[in-house]
């Protein structure tokens, strides 16, 4: 019983129009940014080397590489902060978390695309 | 401010966004409307108390002063009794419903749980203490250290030693009232809370507030 009563709390968080994605994907996040009182959304590109959690707590993380320095970001799925995501590609992979794509060259860090 | 308070379960935790798209962590307690089975007054009893009846349990798990004593506010016999000592609770008479709509949204009260159980604990986990080396030869590994001064030919009093630790009784002060639910009575109060799920709490209005 208090594990569904939880579920109906959080069900008005839960986004529904949401793009199936794994690890290994390419996304494209979409942020809204706040500076006083203007708002702007910045795009996050990059790739996608864990999902974790379910429900409202469901968070990715994102990594890219920006000016050479390895960037990771980890978002909650259902956050009201994401204005989108997008799949730019689709990667296979045999793992759920990537981790071992850290120590890679960007070479090596290649993932096949998944049809 | 006239406190008031509540008796309710704890259901568990999960987290919600604000109108900012920030995370907050709530703790999700559900409270049925609490029945007042009794009054206490200075001229009875030599305080002033109401006492709280709260989670339906079954007729026969009952004795016979229980049911007398249920059957004079006509209420189905309850699981917890509890009695509260505060300004806000003098207005209820015997047979009303405290519900959870004393609270609002934005108010900060006192939560008081019995808390975990651990069991025998070590002085690292109980006392906060730090270990010996694990390494270099080391045989000191998790022990309790000192026993104090050799002088009084005993451990004084008080020395931190293993025990039993947790399932005590632990108020945590100035939790903030996240949102109330009213018609499914719940309340969602930012961060956590003492005991396990399924335990019961009881909620105040914070007194340092």
């Amino acid at each position: 019983m208090s594990q569904q009563l939880i579920k109906d709390i959080t069900q008005e968080y839960l986004k529904t129009d949401l793009p199936e994605f794994r690890a290994g994907d390419t996304l494209e996040v979409a942020i809204k940014i706040k500076e006083g009182n203007r708002e702007r959304i910045q795009m996050y590109e990059g790739l996608c080397i864990k999902k974790q959690g379910g429900g409202v707590s469901e968070t990715f993380t994102v990594r890219k590489i920006s000016y050479g320095v390895g960037v990771e970001k980890t978002f909650l799925v259902h956050s009201p902060v994401i204005e989108s995501i997008k799949v730019k590609r689709r990667g296979k992979v045999r793992r759920a978390y990537l981790g071992y794509i850290r120590g890679l060259s960007t070479k090596k860090a290649r993932i096949k695309e998944r049809r | 401010m006239a406190r008031k308070g509540i008796l309710g379960r704890k259901e568990g935790m999960t987290q919600i966004f604000d109108e900012n798209g920030n995370m907050i962590p709530v703790t999700v307690i559900s409270a049925e409307p609490n029945v007042v089975l009794q009054k206490k007054t200075v001229e009875t009893d030599g305080y002033e108390s109401v006492q709280l009846g709260f989670m339906n349990k079954r007729a026969n798990l009952i004795n016979k002063p229980m049911a007398g004593h249920f059957a004079k506010t006509e209420t189905t016999p309850k699981r917890y009794i509890k009695e509260m000592r505060l300004s806000g609770m003098k207005e209820y008479e015997p047979g009303q419903e405290v519900k959870i709509d004393i609270f609002t949204a934005g108010d900060y009260v006192d939560v008081t749980g019995t808390s975990k159980g651990k069991g025998y604990a070590g002085v690292i986990k109980r006392h906060n203490q730090h270990r010996g080396p694990m390494t270099h030869g080391s045989k000191y590994h998790r022990g309790v250290g000192s026993m104090g001064v050799i002088s009084p030919n005993h451990i004084r009093k008080g020395k931190n030693m293993p025990g039993r630790m947790g399932h005590e009784t632990v108020t945590i002060q100035n939790l903030q009232v996240v949102r109330v639910d009213a018609e499914r009575n719940i309340v969602l109060i930012k961060g956590n809370v003492p005991g396990p799920n399924k335990s019961l709490v009881v909620i105040k209005n914070a007194i340092k507030k």
